[in-house]
């Protein structure tokens, strides 16, 4: 397809993610820190984002797959993870370390094994769209184009 | 790379970019570029993110994924922050933590932040002295703004007496409610509120506001350059605050009165309001273990003056003297005081009690006297006659005339002191000069972190006073100081929580804390060279209350009135001239003796005291000190 085509692509298909709720206005956030002299800078903080999640979604596995449970230690991670997909912009990740922080306060297994699915789950999502995204914008950048800026109507 | 055009620009192409920019366009132009932040956050995302937006502020960033390795930066580097953000749960080490004793070594503004957003942690960040607390995600317009807290810090603990200081305070705290009604939203509602903050900010007020706010805007370029004249609180002027607050009475004393019983030309209401304030944070936190509340204070004005080191079992006499003294200082010579009576030695204590009457006055009359108002003051006093020691025993006892001390409290640290090798006073010292932070009080024992702390505190002058020094003075009063004078009692707020450590222990713990000491008694010495004039005499009072301006020699802006101050404490760099100065004791020491020369005298009669006092009272084992959990803020009514 043509640049122009690629562009809109793009375009909407970062307006399905926010519409979707997968990202939130603080990945627009990001989207304005990037600029000429740090052209990078999106894909370099979400790549750091996937690298970190990931090491805590295993420590997490790990710890509610004891015998017994250690709650202060699954919840410094949910909590850390929450923190780090809010900064993204990783809306339902956010939502659901949220769900997952409170059954943990409750120290309730079951539910936080659920929770814990249910977290894994967004977070492959959005993990996968983003890096659709960042393969679209490249594309774009290896045809000569620019990356169209977000418009956004809300 | 200019924010602005960041925030424009983003993706260029065709698109319009002005969606994206939310409305904070007008307040980037405020932000003072070059303020140099750390950041601390053991998330990387986060850590990488914050990096970017504040580079996108043109501020300095400096990241840390690690609180102790901030801490040792911040450590060797004691002016090289403006302030500091730091996240709240990190595994190494509480976020509140980290915050208490970079207030108390450096007294940075710290900004707490979190994706904790239940009112309870807030909470915690509020009192335990947080100047901000951010919630995340964090926008850019939250950052833009952290800046006005650098330039409140300094703002409100310093003003110009001849200035126009009341439209500036006010103008100030009106800026600093906005600010803090506008931090405590929602990330989200921070750029509007930011706005309007800014616009009611800039709008509002006299063309002085006016002016301020364009002197802020063009000239300080540099986030150093914020610095404003300020009003020291010097030994004496604090004396004088105390006396005034106790002549009304701690808990009925409003600021006008005072303002009126101090009768300080230049003095402005909001400048007593906001040092009242401190003060009864610092009484509160010391509320705990001390129950006269009032007579501790009286102990404060007049045991200052007291050779510590001798005095130890007067604790709430020296607390009076001490009044200067930062209230955590005095609070724990009090607690050493009152918590030992079995140590108190005979043979000194008898003739203080009438020394401290005749001090007492002594003391009134000489604004020499270093109320260690958290003047490391202390550091020098080695060379400082013995005859000082006199006139603070006088004035102890003068102190203790007033206030029944409690003698038997007072016994046992003359006794301790007498007996204690003279590296013991320093680190009582220490212990008395935590700041009013609870850190404070906790680092004391521990002896290097508490020490350094020295803005936030009072004692720094104390542990001036406490270091070595004093031996030769040491050994003088003891004999002096009567161990029925102790007014220890009677000082408010001054009771320690935890009991001295016993002085061997703090060999160590004084050779770290000399240096901080040293630091400030360099401060406290240069100031005090500058007549006490309120403007010059910036460094002492700052040891006193949190306020880091002195410490902060790169505050060139101070450059008016410390400007002695900052020769001296900028030059050397080993000097420190900041309390603050952790581990440089050495050549800081030294530097600061020949500074002092003047001072050594008050300081030296302090410092004996406070090493009496440390040593009496049981600067126990460091490790139990140092465990700061155990003294929980919580306990301190606020």
């Amino acid at each position: 397809m043509d640049l122009v085509q690629m562009q809109k692509s793009l375009q909407d298909y970062t307006k399905s993610l926010f519409l979707e709720g997968v990202l939130d206005s603080q990945f627009l956030q990001l989207q304005q820190l990037q600029d000429e002299s740090n052209p990078d800078f999106v894909s370099q903080v979400v790549t750091l984002f996937f690298q970190d999640s990931d090491r805590i979604l295993n420590d997490l596995s790990l710890s509610l797959d004891q015998q017994v449970v250690d709650f202060k230690k699954v919840d410094p991670h949910v909590h850390q993870l929450k923190g780090s997909s809010s900064s993204i912009g990783a809306q339902r990740v956010k939502n659901a370390c949220v769900v997952f922080r409170n059954f943990c306060e409750q120290q309730n297994v079951e539910a936080c094994h659920r929770c814990l699915q249910q977290v894994k789950q967004e977070y492959y999502l959005v993990k996968n769209r983003l890096e659709t995204l960042f393969k679209l914008e490249q594309q774009i950048v290896a045809s000569g184009g620019m990356i169209p800026a977000m418009e956004l109507g809300f | 790379m200019n924010p602005s055009d960041a925030r424009g620009v983003l993706r260029s192409a065709g698109g319009s970019s002005s969606g994206k920019n939310q409305g904070g366009e007008s307040v980037v132009e405020m932000s003072p570029s070059g303020l140099r932040v750390l950041v601390v956050d053991d998330d990387p995302t986060c850590l990488m993110l914050f990096e970017r937006m504040l580079r996108t502020c043109l501020y300095q960033v400096t990241k840390c994924n690690r609180a102790e390795l901030a801490l040792s930066l911040l450590r060797k580097n004691k002016h090289g922050f403006d302030i500091v953000i730091s996240d709240v749960h990190m595994p190494d080490m509480d976020g509140f933590k980290l915050l208490e004793h970079v207030g108390l070594e450096m007294d940075l503004p710290v900004i707490m932040m979190s994706a904790d957003d239940s009112k309870s942690v807030v909470l915690k960040g509020v009192t335990h002295g947080a100047v901000d607390y951010l919630i995340k995600p964090v926008r850019m317009e939250a950052l833009k703004n952290i800046w006005q807290h650098v330039v409140r810090k300094r703002r409100t603990e310093w003003n110009v007496p001849t200035h126009s200081g009341s439209v500036e305070e006010t103008g100030e705290r009106q800026q600093q409610q906005q600010r803090e009604g506008v931090s405590e939203d929602g990330g989200d509602d921070n750029s509007s509120s930011v706005n309007e903050g800014n616009n009611n900010w800039r709008s509002s007020g006299s063309s002085r506001k006016r002016k301020e706010e364009e002197g802020e805007e063009q000239g300080d370029d540099d986030a150093s350059n914020l610095k404003k004249p300020r009003v020291v609180w010097s030994v004496e002027l604090h004396q004088q605050f105390v006396a005034a607050v106790n002549q009304l009475g701690v808990e009925k004393a409003v600021p006008k009165k005072i303002l009126e019983l101090m009768n300080v030309p230049g003095l402005t209401r909001e400048n007593v309001a906001s040092h009242l304030q401190k003060y009864r944070i610092y009484l509160r936190r010391l509320g705990g273990v001390s129950q006269h509340q009032g007579n501790l204070n009286n102990s404060f004005m007049t045991g200052q003056d007291a050779s510590f080191g001798s005095l130890s079992p007067l604790n709430g006499f020296d607390l009076q003297a001490l009044s200067q003294l930062p209230a955590q200082s005095l609070a724990q010579l009090q607690a050493a005081g009152l918590g030992r009576p079995t140590m108190v030695s005979k043979s000194g204590l008898p003739g203080s009690s009438i020394v401290d009457e005749r001090s007492i006055f002594s003391f009134k009359t000489q604004p020499q006297m270093n109320l260690l108002h958290g003047v490391p003051t202390g550091m020098e006093p080695r060379q400082l006659p013995i005859g000082n020691r006199m006139t603070i025993q006088q004035q102890i006892a003068a102190v203790r005339a007033g206030h029944s001390l409690q003698n038997s409290g007072m016994r046992m640290p003359l006794a301790a002191q007498q007996q204690q090798p003279f590296p013991r006073p320093q680190s009582s010292i220490r212990q008395t000069l935590l700041p009013n932070r609870v850190v404070s009080e906790r680092s004391g024992f521990s002896g290097r972190s508490s020490i350094p702390e020295s803005s936030r505190v009072l004692p720094t002058s104390y542990t001036n006073l406490a270091t070595q020094q004093h031996s030769l003075a040491f050994s003088n009063f003891q004999q002096e100081l009567p161990v029925s004078s102790f007014p220890l009692a009677s000082a408010p707020g001054l009771s320690v929580r935890k009991p001295l450590v016993s002085s061997s222990s703090y060999q160590e713990e004084v050779n770290s804390s000399e240096a901080g000491f040293t630091s400030l008694s360099y401060d406290m010495f240069s100031s005090k060279q500058n007549d006490w004039d309120l403007r010059s005499v910036l460094s002492p009072h700052q040891e006193a209350y949190p306020s880091s301006s002195m410490s902060r020699n790169n505050n060139t802006a101070v450059a008016a009135t410390d400007h002695t101050r900052n020769h001296q404490q900028q030059t050397p760099q080993g000097m420190v001239s900041h309390h603050q100065v952790y581990g440089n004791g050495g050549s800081s020491s030294m530097k600061v003796k020949s500074e002092t020369m003047a001072f050594h005298e008050q300081y030296s009669n302090q410092e004996d005291l406070m090493s009496a006092l440390l040593k009496q009272e049981g600067i126990g084992p460091v490790d139990t000190e140092f465990d700061f959990d155990a003294y929980s803020l919580d306990d301190i009514p606020v």
